[in-house]
């Protein structure tokens, strides 16, 4: 296939990519989007494998038989609740994927057309470094994450004195050797590079704390873009460049909707040490009175409700009471009440996480609704049904300056005519703090697991 | 200006910004349920880097980058197969009513 064949084709596949995201703009024109970019990506690898350079095949069947096979199986299996570990290990991948074909370039430059070994061009070799270091930023970070979701180490941040300067000093360590790098070429340099570039990937994720890990799913989804088209660049390859701008912003863009989510700005993020103090009862103060109530309560309540509005949070899939509460959406719905559901942007552990949990139990998602589109609603509404949520219905953030989570947008239950919480303990959320709601007239506390508690409710309806 | 003929590298930068603006504008556009899939899609795409891993492993004889290049591939191959899979199986179950 000749040059300018292969570049016609690669940008084509560059398109393609382009419509798979446009397609996410509706769950109608989803399917055809993921299509889409399984075609640009037949055309990318099918291009790339009729090379010149390309001679021997057995390896690389090999290698996508086996790596399919695990990828198929993994995707076959995977529970929609574990979806944010899956997200961080598929990145580690990308992150990794890019560092050894950075090697490779490194190691044999006469198959990627930038030189022989000893006489790289030295902009392909600022290309090499950056593909590198930013890909294995993306692996290490990964891997910390990925064990903070899978709950392999303790999700809490792990904060030290000068941590900041330490890591500023990697870094400065880092572009310093990448001088070096690209004026001797020297492979000792490429992989000390690597390994501090590692080690930073540890040390940004570490400090960051479990409540923050949307935000840093999305940072690292953001990263391997950038990492790819590090590679793209080295590689002269538009394919790789298109598709690692378009995944670069749109990590960039998924990060400032989650820190937005929660109103903290990406430095205070970064700089990690947020929601140290985890499940803790309210602190200080005598013991106040709350009304509790029993699932024949709370089912009276709710089908004598016109219109009920249920705010799922984290609490909920942990619980596994997703496909209980649709059953008790549907047999609400059924007997004539108006049933929907609010979604808080950081109500799950990733970006739209929440939706999907829904989905997947049969929750129709026209019944599914944003922030901004149901808040105004919580006024007209005669039950509001928590289950699993907390600190996004917390009303001090919109009254007390001094609060940790002030100023986050937060779901307007408070407004409903009755307030039905379904939790374990009146104990705090991640952000460690009380929740006045818990103790309003209009509320009505309803200890008991969320799973149990649905599947009883049903049967009082 | 005395250069009469415009430096690849620039070519290569105007495609690159020129599709940061563009998934800048499409990831405004798609949907806030669809954030989880649009994740798991990017994951799947960015796997693209697949095409400097097959040039890797391509060659006859084998060498360190050969083997770096299969490694890599194995990688490659595990984010496609297994990002675009979970999309599509997200994307099943996003149903209307009824």
């Amino acid at each position: 296939m000749g040059a300018n064949l292969s570049a016609v084709a690669y940008l084509i596949a560059g398109i393609c990519f382009v419509m798979a995201l446009r397609g996410l703009s509706s769950p109608t024109t989803a399917r055809a989007g993921n299509l889409h970019g399984i075609a640009g990506m037949v055309i990318a690898g099918a291009t790339t494998l009729a090379a010149p350079g390309v001679l021997s095949y057995g390896l690389i069947l090999a290698g996508l038989v086996i790596g399919g096979a695990i990828g198929t199986v993994i995707a076959i299996k995977i529970e929609m609740r574990a979806m944010p570990q899956l997200v961080a290990a598929f990145h580690s991948l990308v992150g990794m994927a890019a560092v050894l074909v950075a090697a490779a370039a490194l190691y044999q430059p006469d198959a990627y057309g930038i030189g022989t070994v000893g006489t790289i061009k030295g902009l392909s070799l600022v290309e090499m470094s950056l593909g590198a270091v930013i890909g294995t930023v993306t692996f290490s970070g990964s891997v910390v994450a990925f064990a903070k979701l899978q709950g392999m180490v303790g999700g809490a941040p792990v904060v030290f004195p000068g941590q900041h300067w330490l890591n500023l000093a990697i870094g400065v360590a880092i572009v310093a050797i990448g001088v070096r790098f690209v004026g001797s070429e020297s492979h000792g340099l490429f992989w000390l590079m690597t390994a501090l570039a590692f080690l930073v990937g540890v040390l940004i994720i570490v400090p960051i704390g479990g409540a923050d890990m949307p935000v840093v799913i999305s940072m690292l989804n953001s990263y391997s873009g950038w990492a790819a088209a590090g590679i793209g660049f080295t590689l002269e390859n538009s394919a790789l460049i298109i598709t690692g701008a378009l995944v670069g912003s749109s990590g960039a863009i998924l990060s400032y909707i989650m820190c937005k989510g929660m109103n903290r700005s990406f430095v205070s993020v970064i700089l990690g040490g947020f929601g140290a103090a985890e499940g803790v009862v309210a602190a200080g103060g005598p013991a106040r009175p709350v009304k509790s109530g029993s699932a024949e309560d709370a089912a009276f309540l709710l089908k004598n409700a016109a219109s009920v509005i249920i705010v799922p949070g984290y609490g909920m899939a942990v619980a596994q009471a997703q496909h209980a509460l649709r059953e008790m959406g549907d047999k609400l719905t059924k007997a004539g009440v108006k049933v929907r559901y609010a979604i808080h942007p950081v109500a799950g552990r990733m970006p739209g996480h929440m939706n999907v949990l829904l989905a997947e139990a049969n929750v129709p998602y026209d019944q599914v609704l944003e922030l901004e589109a149901i808040n105004s609603d919580f006024r007209a509404t005669d039950v509001a049904f928590v289950i699993g949520a907390n600190d996004v219905t917390n009303p001090i953030a919109k009254t007390d300056p001094t609060s940790p989570i002030y100023g986050m947008p937060v779901l307007d239950v408070e407004y409903a005519k009755t307030i039905l919480f379904l939790k374990r303990s009146l104990a705090s959320g991640y952000a460690g703090i009380g929740n006045e709601l818990f103790y309003r007239n209009n509320t009505m506390m309803l200890f008991a697991d969320a799973k149990k508690m649905c599947e009883d409710i049903v049967k009082y309806l | 200006m005395e250069a009469a003929t415009v430096d690849p590298l620039v070519f290569r930068l105007t495609i690159f910004v020129l599709a940061v603006f563009v998934g800048y504008y499409v990831v405004w556009s798609v949907t806030p349920a669809l954030h989880t899939p649009l994740m798991s899609v990017t994951n799947a795409i960015s796997s693209v880097i697949i095409v400097g891993a097959l040039i890797a492993a391509g060659p006859a004889d084998l060498s360190l980058s050969k083997v770096l290049g299969f490694v890599a591939v194995v990688l490659a191959a595990v984010n496609i197969f297994g990002g675009f899979a979970v999309t599509q199986r997200m994307l099943q179950m996003f149903r209307r009513k009824g």
